[in-house]
């Protein structure tokens, strides 16, 4: 057995209807192993109906150096904003 | 007692769960990695769940006032019945897979037919507890077939688990007299019904294991009759431990 085992990220669906939410992640050596160790470490209380797996390595993360370009658009531009609509008072959540 | 054999009956069931929890407990904060110490221990719950609800039943069988404490901690040695391959200490990790895959594989086939039978509370019982051993035999099975075909070391490891722990299998399928006495009364399974089967499917996940399948025909017994292995002794002071010493201690 390796030392070290790759890492898994585990997505779980609480209900139907909803999303696959990230939960954690987890050590496994293969996919199989992964989905047995999230049943262990992660769903044993009822908390869902479903359950992802990937190997952390396939995710493609934005770099916190390019922050700045990604989510820091100029905030003048107020047209980008939707917020010249009157929303009618039933509209809850937006 | 009234119905001494089924209360015998009941413990002859539970008392397995009950010491083979004891032994997957004995694991937690040991297991290899985090995620499988996890595994054993929840492993180790779901047993203790199960004898917990076996002995509220024997206790309400037994009619006085004995409670399912009692019965789990309050016995001398030779009143557990539970099969020798459960009491065997813990080893390396292949030889636990080994001991909860031999044990697994006859438990889920027990609870399958137990759902069956007409004793209400068994029957619930095991329909509850039938989720749950199947999960253990999927993660029992797994380990095997992951060992058993994994590197040469671990491939070396799990066939001489398997071939030290062989002798245990056949006292799965002894019957005592409360068995004998309660497959008669209809209530009980008969556990020799299945012994061809179970024999063939732990064959089928050995071969899959590239394990060979041992063909000795010597075979170890008594747990059952509550003459037990050597190592029994230093598992139930362990147990029993704060019971005897601070007497009716509640958590």
């Amino acid at each position: 057995m390796k030392k070290n085992w790759p890492l898994w990220e585990v997505f779980v669906r609480s209900k139907n209807g909803l999303e696959h939410r990230h939960f954690g992640s987890l050590h496994a050596a293969d996919a199989d192993m992964a989905l047995e160790n999230a049943r262990d470490v992660y769903t044993r209380r009822n908390e869902g109906v479903s359950i992802w797996v990937v190997e952390s390595t396939n995710i493609t993360a934005s770099n916190p150096q390019n922050n700045g370009e990604l989510f820091e658009p100029a905030q003048d531009k107020v047209y980008r904003h939707p917020t010249f609509y009157n929303l009618p008072d039933e509209v809850k959540h937006m | 007692m009234k119905n001494q054999n089924l209360y015998n009956y009941i413990l002859g069931i539970a008392d397995n769960s009950l010491i083979l929890g004891q032994r997957l407990g004995e694991l937690c904060g040991h297991g290899p990695n985090l995620e499988t110490d996890i595994a054993l221990t929840n492993i180790s719950l779901d047993l203790l769940g199960q004898t917990r609800s076996y002995y509220q039943y024997a206790a309400s069988v037994a009619g006085d006032d004995r409670t399912e404490d009692d019965i789990a901690f309050l016995r001398l040695e030779r009143a557990y019945k539970n099969v020798l391959l459960v009491e065997q200490p813990n080893d390396h990790f292949g030889f636990i897979m080994g001991r909860q895959f031999l044990f697994d594989m006859y438990h889920a086939m027990l609870m399958e037919a137990l759902q069956n039978s007409p004793d209400e509370t068994l029957a619930a019982i095991a329909k509850k507890g039938i989720k749950e051993v199947s999960y253990h035999l999927r993660f029992s099975s797994d380990w095997v077939k992951r060992l058993g075909d994994g590197t040469q070391e671990s491939h070396e490891k799990m066939q001489e688990a398997i071939d030290g722990l062989w002798k245990f299998t056949d006292e799965l399928f002894h019957t005592t007299e409360a068995d004998l006495a309660m497959i008669e009364a209809e209530v009980g399974v008969d556990v020799r019904t299945f012994r061809d089967s179970y024999y063939k499917k732990v064959g089928e996940v050995l071969t899959e294991a590239t394990l060979i399948i041992p063909e000795s025909k010597y075979f170890q017994k008594g747990g059952k009759e509550g003459i037990h292995s050597e190592h029994m002794g230093y598992l139930l002071s362990d147990l029993q431990y704060m019971q005897r010493t601070y007497p009716n201690m509640k958590w």
